[in-house]
């Protein structure tokens, strides 16, 4: 009998096209995403070498990082923006990728778009020049983010060349608490392993919380996994995942979703595997999260109080400098601290539970007066959803309204920028300095806790909603 | 794009002692418009080394004069965040050909490494030793030999040696990069792609 092996393992070694002695492996590469910021050069690259794109229907191109979220059927008035999505829609067509650029029914958000198309399934292995691009490890696909040189490696060889990484778990059980969603699970295991805690590994996610949870909250936790510094996190495939794929435009049909299914149900992780190391958590511990530094592992349950340095992982000049950009002190007490903005959306939160969590707590109440938000759907389709599901009548009786598909204030490439000083609960993936504009103070949480906020104009604990 | 070969490098170092300096702070986003590579080492560190109105923090190190050198000494977990190879691009641009630190973020890593910057991982204790060393005197130089996989304090002497896989070792060394290396295995890819089930 061979030797067990992990969900990782399992994909990984399928894709290894040539194992270099001392170094990395070649890896074969199912599915490309590609956007307009990270792929310029890239493309650059190819021509000054003379060379093609290997397998063009391989890759798709959407457009989101740069794009605006408001008047989107104006031309978009930033020259480098515009420029930037020409580009895109240019190269996409010289080399037959299929692109879908603003406008488009299907434009949205990269790791939004990719699932809901049933472009990303089980067992493959999906690149992207982002480091969201695990995302995709939900579906049980070894996804990661890459850099311009290996988006310019896949276009000419559809493959990259990587070590291969060490395996984490992080196995939780129990049920998760009222009020607790898939952002505080993810939230609370990297302010345990810190920022830094997971890098060099793989991070497969077990036990009855995964299992209990959609896809889209799947989606969530994966998302994370890069903000602990793995390389990606993946859970297996199960009935959860085929029932989510089943009929999606681009997932397999007929006999070929039955082929397809056999294979998959034989990606999980076989009874022995020893994994490079383990967590293990009780879903009683976890708490509504929110962060309260600037990276994403300095954060804590919400009724908590921002802890003392020694009780950081972090360095405690570097710790100083993190409080110091926020305008907090050690031992402040987290709830009640007053904000400015709100933002729901990006490839973390801004799918449609996101949104149906976060019109549980404003319907029937109204955003505070001091709160700017911007709610920002990730696709098109997301944003039809919430039209079909009355979510918007809700949110707008409420006081709020939508803007259009794309990474928005997230990152604020475009003009979703939060203002230096400004508070914002965030349920986006970085609270970098400057990450949401300069000088911008970033709070991550869930939708619920962002709702929370965005009603009280405060960090509130969202538990006293429901 | 080509870029320089490396073997030994012996430089003054620019000492940045902040943990988890993520790719934000080397390139912010709103500087990630271009469509070639051009002009990103102007944007290098744009928010720690520029006030809103376009001028020079004085208290930052790039803009410190005493400092300079092309080793960018960094703390724990360098290069964490968003796998923009911009920021590799804007160091390597601004002047600078390795960064060591006591812990790199992995796709920063093989980004630098893709693109001609030698990440070199020390020991924390090492790392302390290079930032007391350069407080000291900011003209201490440091000595990256790659091809024995060792950093020197040359004014103590003291040394500590780096990991490196041997094939990355020897395009660095060489000038190489994957794209050439994928390029001679064509056939094998198709052959590959032949069987995939996608």
């Amino acid at each position: 009998m061979s030797a067990p092996k992990s969900l990782f393992d399992k994909v990984w070694d399928a894709h290894v096209v040539r194992n270099i002695e001392d170094g990395p492996d070649v890896l074969f590469i199912d599915r490309h995403f590609i956007h307009e910021v990270t792929s310029p050069v890239a493309f650059l690259g190819l021509e000054s070498r003379g060379l093609g794109v290997l397998f063009p229907n391989r890759t798709f191109a959407t457009a989101d990082h740069n794009t605006p979220t408001i008047n989107q059927h104006l031309p978009v008035q930033d020259p480098l923006s515009a420029n930037q999505l020409k580009a895109l829609e240019t190269n996409s067509a010289k080399y037959g990728i299929s692109h879908w650029g603003l406008g488009h029914a299907k434009n949205g958000i990269v790791h939004v778009v990719g699932p809901e198309n049933g472009i990303t399934l089980p067992g493959m292995t999906i690149v992207c020049g982002d480091s969201h691009t695990s995302t995709h490890g939900a579906f049980g696909a070894i996804a990661f983010g890459i850099g311009t040189s290996e988006v310019e490696m896949v276009l000419s060889s559809q493959c990259i060349m990587q070590p291969k990484p060490k395996k984490m778990r992080v196995t939780i059980n129990g049920k998760l608490g009222k009020g607790v969603l898939p952002k505080d699970v993810t939230l609370f295991i990297i302010s345990k392993l810190s920022a830094a805690g997971a890098t060099g590994y793989f991070c497969e996610y077990a036990g009855e919380v995964f299992e209990n949870m959609s896809m889209e909250g799947r989606m969530t936790v994966c998302n994370m996994s890069i903000e602990m510094g793995a390389r990606g996190g993946m859970i297996a495939p199960d009935e959860t995942t085929f029932a989510y794929l089943k009929g999606r435009e681009q997932a397999p049909k007929g006999e070929a979703w039955e082929k397809a299914l056999a294979y998959w149900k034989t990606l999980k992780t076989d009874e022995g595997t020893v994994f490079d190391i383990e967590y293990t958590f009780d879903a009683a511990e976890i708490e509504p999260q929110i962060t309260y530094g600037t990276n994403p592992g300095l954060g804590t349950g919400i009724s908590q109080n921002i802890p003392q340095a020694a009780n950081v992982l972090d360095g405690a000049a570097s710790y100083a400098k993190s409080l110091n950009y926020m305008g907090f002190a050690e031992n402040d007490q987290i709830i009640g601290k007053p904000i400015d903005y709100v933002f729901l959306g990006s490839c973390t939160n801004g799918r449609i539970e996101d949104f149906r969590a976060f019109a549980s707590i404003v319907k029937g109440r109204k955003k505070a007066d001091n709160v700017t938000a911007w709610l920002v759907p990730g696709s098109h389709i997301v944003e039809s959803q919430i039209k079909e599901e009355g979510i918007l009548d809700i949110l707008t009786e409420a006081g709020f309204a939508l803007r259009q598909p794309g990474c928005s204030a997230c990152l604020a490439m475009n003009d979703d920028k939060i203002p230096a000083g400004k508070y914002a609960v965030s349920t986006s993936n970085r609270n970098f300095e400057g990450r949401q504009g300069p000088g911008a103070r970033t709070l991550l949480a869930s939708p619920l806790v962002a709702a929370a906020a965005a009603v009280t104009g405060k960090v509130t604990d969202p538990r006293e909603f429901l | 794009m080509a870029y320089d070969k490396f073997t030994i490098l012996k430089s003054t170092a620019v000492p940045m002692p902040i943990e988890n300096v993520d790719t934000d702070q080397i390139i912010p986003a709103r500087f990630l418009k271009a469509t070639s590579r051009v002009d990103f080492d102007k944007n290098l560190f744009r928010d720690w080394r520029y006030n809103a109105d376009d001028t020079p923090k004085a208290d930052f190190v790039l803009n410190n004069p005493i400092y300079s050198g092309k080793i960018l000494v960094g703390g724990r977990n360098f290069g964490s965040g968003s796998s923009r190879e911009h920021a590799a691009w804007a160091i390597y641009d601004y002047g600078f050909r390795c960064v060591v630190s006591s812990f790199f973020a992995d796709i920063f890593k093989g980004n630098a490494l893709n693109i001609g910057i030698l990440p070199v991982q020390v020991s924390p204790e090492f790392l302390h030793k290079i930032f007391t060393a350069i407080e000291a005197d900011p003209n201490t130089e440091l000595e990256v030999n790659l091809p024995a996989q060792t950093i020197t304090i040359l004014a103590t002497g003291e040394s500590e040696s780096f990991g490196i896989n041997g094939y990355k070792k020897n395009n660095m060394i060489n000038g190489y990069d994957d794209i050439d290396y994928l390029q001679s295995m064509k056939s094998e890819i198709a052959t590959f792609a032949d069987k995939s089930l996608y």
